[in-house]
């Protein structure tokens, strides 16, 4: 009997994933339908290299929007990691744990707030302070990624917590017996312990960053140029495959789609980095 | 516990089986997608429509100008709404009413002491041969050109009246009317262009050529930015995608266009 | 010259307790802002009825029911695929390329633009499978959406539980599928929970595929097979449209509201879970 049910189980789990998987599938195998036709016709060196994106002369060129991407997002994870490691490392080791219970769900909430708000916040508030103590339109890239670092924030804090927390007790208490004040313990045995969790938290946020839209069309001034300076106007990948894809035909469409699939790649790329560096940590020790 | 959430699961289950079903429903129904400047004013105009007809159900989608076009094309909207001076050559397939006319108004922070300019001026501005505010008698700072992006009916149809637009590189492109209005409002050297409909205290108009952008000017023909909002459809209207559109031409329909902001067809 | 473990120490809680703060600051900062230009509008009409005259009059009620409709039906759909998901690559499989490689594809797709998943469910679900636009289409949309992070969460959170557990669990008889669902799951859920919660979050504040797969309609739904506008789509439409700013704001009041109430509820009721099971 108990054979049977197991079993029954495993395969069902098994569907499960297989279905989760499937559908994941799905979507990636769609990007790809769609876009590398384009690609494989217009090439790949001119698509990414080329500086000059107007599709009514034909002209594909994305490589001022890759820089935008890459950029927006390096930034907004500068801002938004250390901000938000250093506050899940405060609310589960140093603060109160009553705070914890009213402020975790709270700054959950952040993760519920439309981008549109965000946009418009950042145009009314964020972009004139920029503007008016860094210069430039204020519509910028610095802007962009300021937003995007705070719209991450939940997602790190709420998963590094949650890696945190996870660790056992008898960790801290081994090595406060050996010793170390409570920052030496938290530096060197808890942090160490729940890595692999700090990083997922770093890798689906900055999944999250490269793939944020609508806050980032509002604040980043959607100018096709490459930023000389954090207070250019830029224009991201996503910025332009939403811009353009209301009303884009034929070839102009396969050519978002296959933006689409660049931005994947890229996104593929940034995260083998984090997992490359997280495992030759693990291989040092 | 786990009797409490097992019990709201159930419940929600139920909810959801019996939403699935749905209640009979013997109306027919008509979908409306496209402009989203228009969207607004369809909604307003279709929920009149159903107060008299309780057999017709009106649903109005967004998407844009665009999305119109392609949804009248495929038939996954009975009326395609859009915006366009001109419309593309894909459209030429479907019948099209024009259901009211649009002024676009070119605005500028009310902080800047321009009042009017020429459409010279403004192609040499949005080309970005004309650079800075003193050639305008303002101050001496650099003009921030905001336009729409390039699939925006008001971008199109402002572009196409003024002519020979070769937008600079070096503006910043803003997605929809709103954020337009949002980021003039808060540039004291911005300039950029909406539907007349979304002017308010927090921007500044200007008159083109002498005129303004009113009701009266744009009647007249005097203002010269303007464009038609078109109602499509895959051959000629007909059944109750045909009574929708009457009624929104009609004399009722157009004034409750006008009282909403925009502008009657004729 | 070292410096005394103890003054590390304080200086480390300090610059933590300022960057937690700082947080804290720009979170109240733009709730009060929003609150602030919204509260004003919101009373009972504004919550119980219909929209009138485009949205600058009347309520919001359509759009109440469309967001919470639309996210229950997409974490009906994906919560169990995604737990399931996680129980089967940690419990059931031995870690090998394959499972790296789906959690590789997990963590890729989460990072998918909506807009591309708004036109995959737009072409697939709307078009293709012929679902119109309506909640079941933006229902699974968001499902497919979600998976990812519900994947992971879920995944790191079972990892957690320390093996210790299992191994008890194993030695007193229980097959695998008992103990995670008495030892495992029940340690895993804080993590779980978690993902849900943010999952949540992303599902009512997700505008562009929303809007390409559940429509736009100021209708009450009737069906799933009716067309929803989500709250965050209200918003949207009316602040960038320019229709009527207070009556944005207002909306994104309450969305602000009713999501602190959700995860303030959840938590509540995940702690007497867990309070009642330690007893």
């Amino acid at each position: 009997m108990k054979f049977n049910s197991e079993k029954i189980v495993h395969y069902t789990l098994l569907v499960m994933a297989f279905s989760a998987i499937a559908s994941l599938a799905l979507i990636a195998v769609f990007m790809l339908k769609e876009g590398l036709p384009f690609i494989l016709k217009y090439g790949l060196g001119k698509f990414l290299l080329g500086s000059t994106w107007e599709p009514q002369s034909g002209l594909y060129g994305i490589f001022p929007m890759i820089v935008a991407s890459i950029w927006v997002t390096l930034g907004a994870m500068l801002i938004g990691a250390p901000l938000g490691v250093a506050g899940a490392v405060f609310l589960n080791e140093f603060a109160p744990r009553p705070a914890m219970r009213i402020i975790k769900p709270t700054i959950e909430l952040l993760a519920g707030i439309p981008s549109v708000v965000f946009g418009f916040l950042g145009v009314m508030v964020l972009a004139p302070f920029i503007r008016v103590h860094a210069g430039g339109p204020g519509l910028c890239l610095l802007a962009a990624a300021i937003i995007l670092g705070i719209m991450v924030l939940p997602t790190i804090i709420s998963i590094s917590s949650d890696a945190i927390g996870a660790v056992p007790n008898s960790y801290r208490e081994g090595a406060l017996a050996l010793g170390a004040t409570r920052w030496q313990s938290t530096y060197m045995v808890v942090l160490k312990a729940a890595r692999s969790g700090i990083i997922a938290s770093i890798i689906l946020a900055m999944g999250r960053a490269v793939g944020e839209t609508m806050a980032v069309i509002m604040v980043a001034g959607n100018a096709v140029k490459i930023p000389h300076s954090a207070l250019d106007s830029v224009r991201t990948l996503t910025a332009n495959i939403a811009l353009e894809m209301g009303y884009a035909t034929g070839m102009h469409r396969h050519a978002l789609f296959a933006t689409g699939v660049v931005l994947f790649v890229i996104i593929m790329i940034l995260n083998s980095i984090a997992s490359a560096a997280m495992r030759r940590k693990i291989g040092k020790s | 516990m786990t009797r409490y959430v097992f019990a709201t699961l159930c419940a929600g289950f139920l909810t959801l089986s019996s939403l699935l079903t749905g209640c009979g429903r013997n109306r027919t129904m008509v979908t409306m997608a496209g402009s989203t400047a228009f969207q607004p004013f369809a909604e307003k105009l279709a929920e009149e429509f159903m107060m008299n007809r309780a057999d017709v159900s009106v649903t109005v989608q967004g998407g844009g100008s665009a999305v119109g076009i392609q949804s009248a094309l495929s038939g996954a909207a009975q009326i395609g709404m859009a915006d366009l001076v001109n419309l593309p050559p894909e459209a030429a397939a479907l019948s099209k009413t024009v259901v009211a006319r649009d002024g676009i108004a070119v605005v500028v922070n009310p902080v800047n002491p321009a009042t009017n300019l020429t459409m010279e001026q403004i192609r040499a501005i949005f080309n970005g041969t004309a650079a800075n505010w003193k050639e305008f008698g303002g101050p001496d700072k650099p003009i921030v050109v905001v336009s729409r992006e390039a699939g925006s009916g008001t971008r199109s149809s402002f572009e196409q009246i003024v002519k020979d637009i070769k937008l600079t590189g070096n503006a910043i492109i803003q997605d929809s009317n709103g954020t337009i209005r949002e980021t003039v409002a808060n540039d004291a050297s911005a300039i950029g262009y909406l539907s007349h409909g979304l002017l308010n205290e927090k921007i500044k108009a200007l008159t083109v050529g002498g005129e303004s952008c009113t009701t009266a000017a744009v009647l007249a023909n005097r203002y010269p930015l303007v464009r038609p909002v078109y109602l499509l459809t895959r051959g000629a209207p007909q059944g109750a995608a045909k009574d929708v559109i009457d009624f929104m031409t009609s004399a009722q329909g157009q004034k409750m266009i006008q009282d909403s902001g925009l502008l009657p067809a004729k | 010259m070292r410096i005394p473990p103890k003054i590390t120490q304080a200086i480390a809680v300090t610059l933590l307790g300022a960057c937690t703060a700082l947080t804290l600051a720009v979170l109240v900062y733009i709730i009060v802002s929003v609150l602030d230009q919204g509260l004003p509008v919101v009373n009972w009409d504004f919550l119980f009825t219909k929209p009138r005259d485009m949205g600058r009059a009347g309520g919001i009620l359509p759009t109440l029911v469309g967001t919470v409709l639309l996210p229950l039906l997409a974490l009906l759909i994906a919560l169990p695929l995604g737990v399931g998901t996680a129980i089967y690559l940690t419990e059931y499989t031995r870690e090998s390329k394959a499972t790296r490689f789906i959690r590789f594809g997990a963590d890729c797709l989460a990072g998918v633009p909506s807009i591309i998943f708004g036109l995959f469910g737009f072409i697939f679900f709307v078009v293709m499978l012929g679902m119109g636009w309506s909640l079941l289409a933006g229902g699974l949309t968001l499902a497919i959406m979600i998976l990812p992070t519900l994947i992971r969460t879920s995944e790191e959170a079972i990892r957690a539980v320390p093996n210790a557990y299992r191994e008890v669990s194993f030695s007193l008889g229980a097959t695998r599928w008992e103990t995670v669902l008495k030892v495992v799951l029940p340690n895993a859920l804080p993590g779980i929970v978690t993902g849900i919660m943010l999952s949540i979050g992303r599902c009512i504040g997700e505008t562009a595929a929303v809007i390409f797969t559940a429509g736009s309609s100021l209708h009450m739904p009737l069906s799933a097979m009716d067309s929803v506008r989500t709250m965050s789509v209200h918003f949207y439409i009316l602040a960038r449209e320019g229709i009527s700013q207070e009556n944005a704001y207002g909306t994104a009041a309450v969305l602000i509201i009713s999501v602190l109430t959700v995860n303030l509820t959840a938590y509540w009721m995940m702690n007497r879970f867990i309070a009642q099971r330690n007893k």
